[in-house]
């Protein structure tokens, strides 16, 4: 909804919460000064009962109160996310930000229709009566009653070494610095870097009317460089990161060469770019973050919420031919360690490996609990959500491209005039018409077969169901991306990521200069 | 005093963090509460309350910085809260610009006693079945006008919020703020392939202002049939209307270069250039806190800086930035305001419909797709969709293609001004007429 009223709110630089246990942000914690410095592992559903000061009993008596009114499906979804951001600029580590969020989203279900409110302070009372301000979406029905709880053990596909909430801004510092001095090392003519560090400690609990528990951590951390360099008059900004699910070994000594090399060399390469000429041609996509490509011109389409409601390009393809044989499109919520990756989805669906093309078939939509029972299917495990502020819908988690029978050379080579994009800043879909874009901050051109001049500021912009019939090489050197990609839905962002091997469009609109 | 409890909070969260040891605090308290309906066709697809809290705190700790929240409003979480967060601020390092704003930048009695009418007071007395009847009205005036349409969707969103803001060293200020929206959405097939849609919609402070729904479901439906039968011209530079609704696109290539931030960090295109032309004499840009009703209006900002009008371009000379307390120090500049409020303009005398009259061949752009915007270098590019213009009259909709630039050329080349402000937003802005703008396409 676009016309959402301007919430201008000088009070509220982030959604918050913390209720019921105090934890403390991370960075305001040293080491040993306190109990709460050292995080317990926490595995068990009885752990999480405690976090959030509920126990069966209580979850019954919410759920009878939701599904009172004749509700057919009810679910809680309890989480506290402790989050941290620390930023260096100027050289000093001179500003912290942290989050703390906490309480519980109460869902009701009646057919296709939703019912939602939620509570930030956890209490009987306080859930009883979120639970009847859910209910009044049914209106009438039969009561369906809760099934008694029993917890879904699930297989921790990302395991972390140094939990962030064991880990202080005295520890981060130094490394920080480190990778600032690195910068400014690399090139004489970087006149400003900003270095950040910002991660998640998120723990989820959701319980459903069908009996079903599932618990999980879900950490994530990033780092990020963004510098400018001033050369003959002139000045560029590039950035660098790296994020997933991982603790704070991702700020490895390695890791913080990689990002700054790669911010500096993304920038300095800008000082040569030019601009492509204006117009359709063909479009070779780097192997790795070129995933954006699949996000935006095949995944969001294939969301089943739009399908659900034949408002997709995509909702009458299933089982069509979209693609050569050779394409073979995955959405993945196990793929390890990565931005998108999930244990569990947010509404009790298993995490799992779905396939939306298969040998160049339309073969799956990503569904959710609403989508699924719409379509007589089980769940993909795709019900994500931001926060316990909101509901659930089909989102992507990694999406990405299998290899394919080219190389990268052979690709290159193919190709008489048009440009390799091999960096991005953000992209976009309409999904009824299914008109797609990703802008480009780096790439080359590419003329008779050679990668030449470094191109840079361009969006391209082009139809999903056409693009993927385009889609006449893949190489074989498939990469995930490792920065940190946020999608947004409905006003709702998640974190995703995704991976390509080199691939070829035959025709792309590329913005640039009109001859 | 409106808000008496929020007050109270505030007031004691900055005392007890200066008795913690911070040098300077200041808190912040809000508490919303929202409404949100959405219909598809004429079910209720969703049904969503929402009540918040939360407390915001910035220490400041000899010049040590730092900004924790909370929703945990409870005397004893919090004292644990604060003690915490005061005693590691001290870890970071010390930044002489990090203090509060001089007293002089905040607001007298006066301008603190001036009513925005921002607030309706009978927001709590607004039932239930009125709010569904508006989007059921929409509906029903779009139901069955076309065999086109797979589905309407129409969305009612309210919220009341109550903030306060006190600062250690002498501010303390209050808002309440009403808001109601309805929007209609329509998706429909394109014989041609496709599945178009599009929307229209209204904010606003009272409800007795809210568009006609019917107008709005209307409009709705005939941007999405529009949409019908889009496709792509041949890539060469033409000249461009924007309309009102998508201008804050083209805009932001001026307002997103303004910034504090981005002009201490050298990320600015527009750094230096106070007092020079930046885009042509037809540009006249104000930042404007005092529009009664406005969407972004306010007394002063989230710093406590008294609120102020300004030119920010006029006449295409650059007037002024946006400087907030922390880089107005580290610029050694005086310090406006680090955020835009209501943005308003040098309206023209001609309609939208006039402008698109003045093209002999161009392309009119109703929406924006992707793309992006280099504050440091002034470049951008971006999707389109919108309709191909010749002699004067619109030809058919045009889709999948990007127009690209530099933020300098395009506001040289502007032409003309409309005469059209788009009410229903805080970025005021009228539709645009450029001239010899590279469109990519075929």
């Amino acid at each position: 909804m676009t016309t959402h009223i301007d919430r201008r709110n000088f009070l509220k630089k982030s959604a918050m919460g913390l209720t019921g246990v105090l934890v403390l942000p991370a960075f305001l914690k040293l080491h040993g000064n306190d109990a709460l410095a050292t995080v317990k592992n926490i595995n068990s559903i009885k752990d999480y009962y405690d976090r959030f000061n509920v126990t069966e009993e209580m979850l019954a008596k919410v759920m009878s109160e939701a599904l009172s009114r004749g509700g057919d499906y009810c679910d809680l979804f309890f989480q506290h996310k402790i989050s941290n951001y620390v930023i260096l600029e100027d050289n000093q580590v001179n500003r912290a930000y942290s989050n703390v969020d906490f309480g519980v989203g109460i869902r009701v279900l009646k057919g296709d229709q939703t019912g939602y409110s939620f509570a930030e302070e956890i209490t009987l009372a306080n859930m009883l009566e979120a639970a009847k301000t859910a209910s009044n979406i049914a209106k009438a029905g039969s009561r369906v009653s809760p099934v008694g709880i029993k917890e879904k053990k699930i297989k921790n596909i990302y395991p972390i070494e140094l939990p962030w909430e064991n880990v202080s801004i005295t520890d981060k510092m130094p490394l920080m610095t480190e990778l600032n001095e690195k910068v400014f090392a690399l090139n004489s003519k970087i006149i400003k870097a900003v270095i950040s560090c910002s991660d998640d400690s998120n723990y989820i609990l959701a319980v459903n009317s069908e009996g079903m528990a599932v618990c999980d951590f879900q950490p994530i951390g990033r780092i990020a460089v963004n510098c400018t360099a001033e050369s003959g008059g002139k000045k560029e900004t590039n950035y660098g990161d790296m994020a997933g699910r991982k603790g704070f070994e991702l700020f490895s000594h390695k890791n913080i060469d990689l990002i700054a090399s790669q911010a500096v060399s993304k920038t300095m390469i800008l000082f040569d770019a030019v601009k492509p000429e204006a117009g359709e041609m063909e479009v070779v996509l780097a192997a790795g973050e070129s995933g954006i490509l699949l996000h935006e011109a095949i995944g969001h389409g294939m969301e089943a919420d739009f399908n659900r409601k034949k408002e997709s390009i995509y909702s009458d393809m299933i089982n069509k031919p979209v693609a050569e044989n050779f394409v073979n499109i995955i959405d993945d919520a196990l793929y390890p360690d990565l931005q998108g990756s999930i244990n569990t989805d947010d509404e009790c669906g298993d995490a799992q490996k779905t396939f939306l093309v298969e040998n160049g078939i339309l073969t799956s939509y990503m569904h959710d609990r609403i989508s699924s029972k719409y379509y007589n299917l089980s769940p993909t495990g795709n019900g994500r959500r931001e926060s316990f502020r909101h509901i659930p819908l089909p989102r992507m988690r990694n999406t990405y491209m299998t290899n394919g029978p080219h190389t990268k050379d052979e690709i290159i080579q193919s190709v008489k005039k048009g440009i390799y994009c091999e960096t991005f800043t953000n992209g976009q879909v309409n999904i009824g018409p299914g008109d797609f874009t990703f802008y480009v901050k780096n790439g080359y051109l590419i003329e008779d077969g050679k990668m030449t001049k470094p191109i840079k500021d361009i969006n391209i912009i082009g139809n999903g169901p056409k693009m993927l019939k385009d889609i006449t090489m893949a190489g074989n050197d498939f990469k995930m991306a490792q920065g940190g990609w946020t999608c947004g839905k409905n006003g709702q962002s998640v974190p995703v990521s995704m991976g390509l091997p080199t691939v070829k469009v035959s025709k792309l609109t590329v913005g640039g200069e009109s001859k | 005093m409106k808000n008496k409890n929020l007050v109270n909070t505030a007031e004691w969260a900055v005392e007890y963090a200066l008795k913690c040891g911070a040098t300077e605090a200041t808190a912040g308290v809000s508490e919303d509460k929202s409404l949100n309906i959405v219909l598809l066709n004429d079910g209720i697809e969703k049904l969503q309350e929402s009540n918040q809290k939360s407390l915001n705190i910035d220490l400041y700790c000899s010049n040590r910085y730092s900004s924790h929240s909370t929703n945990d409003l409870r005397e004893d979480s919090l004292k644990k809260f604060i003690e915490e967060a005061v005693k590691m601020t001290n870890y970071l390092a010390k930044d002489e610009a990090r203090s509060l704003p001089d007293r002089k930048y905040y607001p007298n009695k006066d301008l603190l006693s001036m009513d925005l009418e921002l607030s309706d007071s009978g927001f709590s007395s607004v039932d239930f079945e009125n709010k569904i009847g508006l989007l059921q009205k929409m509906y029903n005036s779009i139901n069955g006008k076309s065999d086109k349409i797979i589905n309407v969707t129409t969305y009612y969103y309210d919220s009341i919020s109550k903030g306060v803001l006190v600062h250690s060293n002498g501010f303390s200020g209050e808002t309440v703020d009403t808001g109601y929206s309805i929007y209609a959405s329509v998706s429909a097939n394109d014989p041609n392939g496709g599945k178009p849609s599009a929307g229209h919609g209204c904010t606003v402070r009272y409800l007795k202002d809210l568009l006609n729904p019917e107008e709005i479901a209307n409009k709705a439906l005939e941007r999405t049939l529009g949409k019908i039968g889009q496709k792509k011209i041949d890539s060469g530079v033409y000249k461009m209307v924007v309309e009102n609704r998508s201008a804050g696109n083209p805009v932001g290539t001026i307002l997103r270069a303004l910034g504090g931030r981005a002009i201490q960090q050298k990320n600015s295109y527009l750094e230096g250039m106070l007092g020079k032309k930046i885009a042509s004499e037809r540009l006249t840009i104000v930042d404007d806190p005092f529009v009664k009703k406005g969407l972004a209006s306010r007394l002063f900002d989230s710093e406590g800086l008294a609120a102020q009008r300004r030119e920010i371009v006029s006449k295409g000379i650059l007037n002024s930035y946006y400087i907030n307390n922390y880089y107005g120090r580290k610029l050694n500049m005086e310090p406006s305001t680090g955020s835009s409020s209501n943005i308003v303009y040098g309206y023209g005398d001609k309609s939208m419909n006039e402008l698109v009259k003045m093209i002999d061949k161009g392309i009119l752009v109703t929406d924006f797709i992707g793309g992006n915007f280099n504050t440091t270098t002034g470049d951008f590019s971006n999707g389109i969709s919108g309709f191909y213009v010749e002699k004067g009259e619109i030809k058919f909709p045009v889709n999948e293609m990007n127009i690209s630039g530099n933020a300098k050329n395009l506001w040289a080349n502007l032409l003309e001004v409309g005469n059209d402000p788009q009410v229903y937003s805080s970025n005021r802005t009228p539709s645009f007429l450029f001239d010899k703008v590279d469109f990519s396409g075929k």
